[in-house]
């Protein structure tokens, strides 16, 4: 765990018995059950909107406190443990990013601090296909006088079913693998010409595709040159979404390593045998070694650190291999009760794969890494 | 002037009396050179130069900077310790002093040897004059030491000592030897004792080990009949084995160190992964190793050794931030061992043919060099705990896990 400091410790404190309060794995089950179209809980979005999560990364002259990645890192790490569906991914992280990186005094004042009281919800829109490929952009924007005209589709939007605001990244020239000609738009979320289809997946987050017919946006940042701010607020994201997954992985691994020592077999703790015990060795390594990448990664985001991108791309592969190992395990290690829609265990899987998929697998970041490193 | 500040301007006069007492001390020859000096196989190397330096270091006690000053060490506190280092680096100066005495043995003597052992063993230490090897396995005890049977009786005014110990570091130079024994054949743990042994007694024989990289790091070490006077059993009769495990935890702790400042790059190659296959392999028009399956284990291991440094840096400022005891460290030498193997294994298949020379024409001395620290790397799993172990280790003592009934 790296070292905190006073602000640090009380809002993980806070966030680690809020969770446990107010959100346990249970909500998240309730929510899933009653086929809320949202894929979050409004209610409880609110209470933390006004505990101050919406606003970590947000300045305070607009409306946050400017506390940074790492802080709201501890806060992922602790809704991650109960797998709390909310929008801070979307929101709090990625769409405030592009907003903070990208955006001119107007659209700042414009956005942000909404996003701080927890008014609206915001999105970014990358992907157009099954994999996750932001170097292959084809929606097409045509751009004039700050507007851009958008057709196509993005698929796999997180909160796309419920974004006030829909930041899409957008071709408006070249063609698609060319590094550059990519625009951020910003799109109402009830601009004419946007149709969105609210999806069921297994994680059962909101995810949506969107269609654009005509729909007209600002532009974020400038025309044609988005693709540099597109891959900082990405990477930004990807560190997020791992503290996310590393707090995930914790619980999961808690909660199996639990059941190895109540569960009784042949008239003795499972926990006993030792080819159990050197494959919980073996996870407590690699979550450790993971909550280094992580931990490293949000900190050199605070500091501004010239490898953002590298770390990022080490931090997701790592950390998507760490949540798709403990997952497994934690199905296997449980047995038939592992295999019941009763038991957690099918909910910590069936998120871990789609955290691993967001954002670029981890065979898309080792192949990412070894370009950024020359090879 | 306030407690703090009177302290920092301590710091500051101890700063400019090492700076100065380096000065004068350190020769220049020495530069960059602290590996050079140890042979190989362990042993003392012995340059004119070399001899200085540690004869200087050794009188000052500066080469165990926080042991206490009445046995002729440093005496400094840890502050202290951090500005000589930090004064040592500046000039490419390094400790001359090392070895298992100072690593492992030292440390323990402080702890548990009567005041007598300490006034007897720690100032050559201290100096780098007297060499000590660890006498803990045995043919029959490796992972499950505490079924060592070498035989400790006492004989009224000495103790008899008959047994033979393995992997023995260093022994063909050692002046003496730490040994567990076993003096109670009725219990196990609570059987053994900890003795310190003058290898030059009637009876020691010592036989070098040739391993699979050509070297013999290790020897055998026979006892036929030893005598050892009474007063060389360190801490109470049959209490040996929490004095071995102490001493234990401090060579795990000079081990993950050393892999941390750098010990996963064994061997004789210092490019980087990466460029090592660019070199051998080529690369293809993208600029890519133009093997793609090797290209990703390649990655898979950088990615590996990254997250094992920065776990290195995060225990670091865990430890300096005072957050508490930190489990990081129990990964260390698990992870560390398996990463540092891991590129020797990948360095040996990108060289291909040139990987697998043994010596002698036709291979430069990098490879010749990275083929002897692939094998003699495979050690690494096996020593200090092997990988069984330390699994065992975060098991039980971390997760809590029973033992089997």
């Amino acid at each position: 765990m790296a070292v905190l400091n006073e602000e640090q410790t009380m809002i993980r404190d806070g966030a680690k018995s809020w969770v446990q309060e107010k959100s346990p794995v249970t909500a998240f089950r309730k929510v899933r059950d009653s086929g809320n179209p949202d894929g979050f809980d409004r209610a409880a979005w609110k209470e933390m909107a006004e505990m101050g999560w919406a606003g970590i990364l947000i300045p305070e002259e607009f409306g946050g406190t400017g506390l940074g990645y790492l802080t709201l890192g501890l806060v992922l790490e602790e809704t991650g443990r109960t797998l709390t569906a909310s929008p801070l991914i979307s929101t709090a992280l990625t769409a405030t990013t592009a907003l903070l990186l990208a955006g001119s005094d107007a659209q700042k004042q414009k956005y942000l601090p909404a996003i701080a009281e927890g008014k609206l919800i915001a999105t970014l829109a990358v992907d157009e296909g099954p994999h996750h490929h932001p170097e292959k952009i084809a929606l097409a924007g045509s751009a004039s006088g700050g507007k851009v005209k958008l057709n196509g589709k993005k698929t796999f939007v997180l909160d796309g079913g419920t974004a006030d605001l829909v930041i899409v990244a957008a071709r408006t020239s070249g063609k698609p693998g060319d590094k550059g000609g990519i625009t951020l738009v910003l799109v109402d979320g009830k601009a004419s010409g946007l149709s969105r289809e609210v999806l069921k997946t297994v994680d059962s987050r909101g995810y949506a595709n969107l269609t654009f017919k005509d729909v007209e946006g600002d532009v974020l940042g400038a025309v044609d040159q988005g693709a540099g701010v597109l891959e900082a607020t990405l990477d930004r994201a990807r560190i997020g979404l791992t503290a996310e997954m590393l707090g995930q992985a914790m619980q999961s691994f808690d909660i199996t390593l639990e059941y190895l020592k109540t569960r009784e077999q042949f008239g003795q703790k499972i926990g006993t045998f030792q080819a159990l015990q050197h494959r919980a060795a073996k996870m407590f390594t690699d979550l450790e070694l993971a909550r280094s990448c992580v931990e490293g990664a949000l900190q050199a985001i605070d500091r501004d650190a010239n490898d953002v991108a590298q770390l990022a791309s080490l931090a997701k592969a790592k950390v998507g291999d760490l949540v798709h190992l403990v997952s497994n395990e934690m199905v296997q290690m449980h047995g038939g009760i592992g295999m019941t829609d009763a038991h957690d265990a099918g909910l910590y899987l069936k998120r871990a794969r789609a955290q691993e998929a967001t954002f670029g697998g981890s065979s898309y970041h080792r192949d990412r890494y070894a370009t950024l490193l020359g090879y | 002037m306030s407690a703090a500040a009177s302290a920092d301007t301590d710091l500051e006069a101890f700063r400019l009396e090492a700076r100065k007492w380096l000065e004068e001390n350190f020769p220049k020859s020495l530069v960059g050179k602290a590996g050079m000096m140890m042979s190989e196989d362990g042993g003392p190397a012995n340059a004119e130069d070399y001899g200085k330096w540690k004869k200087a270091m050794g009188e000052k006690g500066w080469g165990t900077p926080t042991w206490p000053k009445q046995y002729g060490a440093g005496g400094l506190s840890t502050a202290q310790a951090r500005v000589l280092q930090q004064e040592m680096a500046k000039i490419g100066a390094w400790n001359p002093i090392g070895g298992m005495g100072v690593m492992m043995f030292g440390p323990t003597l402080l702890e548990y040897g009567s005041e007598e052992q300490k006034k007897k063993h720690v100032p050559g230490i201290v100096k780098g004059e007297v060499w000590w090897c660890q006498g803990y396995s045995e043919p029959g005890a490796g992972s499950d030491l505490a079924s060592l049977r070498t035989q400790c009786i006492d004989k009224g005014d000495h103790w008899l000592v008959n047994g033979q110990k393995i992997w023995t570091s260093g022994a063909q130079y050692a002046d003496w030897c730490f040994a567990l024994v076993r003096t109670d054949n009725t219990k196990k743990h609570e059987g053994i004792s900890f003795l310190l042994i003058d290898m030059k007694s009637p009876g020691v024989e010592v036989r070098p080990i040739k391993l699979i990289s050509g070297n013999s790091p290790f020897c055998e070490t026979f006892f036929t009949d030893v005598k050892v006077p009474k007063e060389n059993l360190m801490g109470p009769l049959n209490g040996g084995w929490t004095i071995g495990k102490r001493l234990l935890q401090f060579e795990r702790q000079g081990l993950s160190g050393g892999i941390g400042g750098g010990g996963l790059n064994r061997g004789g190659e210092a490019r980087t992964l990466d460029q090592v296959a660019k070199a051998y392999v080529g690369a293809n028009d993208n600029g890519q190793v133009a093997d793609a399956d090797l290209r990703m284990r390649i990655t898979n291991h950088m990615m590996d050794a990254r997250a094992f440094m920065l776990t290195v840096q995060r225990a670091m400022s865990e430890a300096k931030g005072n957050a508490g005891p930190s489990a990081t460290t129990s990964i260390m030498k698990n992870a560390g061992s398996r990463i540092g193997q891991e590129r020797a294994e990948l360095l040996v298949e990108v060289m291909g043919h040139q990987g697998l020379g043994w010596e002698g024409g036709g291979f430069t001395q990098a490879e010749l060099d990275t083929v002897r620290g692939w094998l003699g790397g495979k050690a690494t799993t096996i020593y200090g705990g092997s990988q069984e172990i330390q699994n065992n280790i975060i098991a039980k003592r971390i997760l809590g896990l029973l033992d089997h009934q």
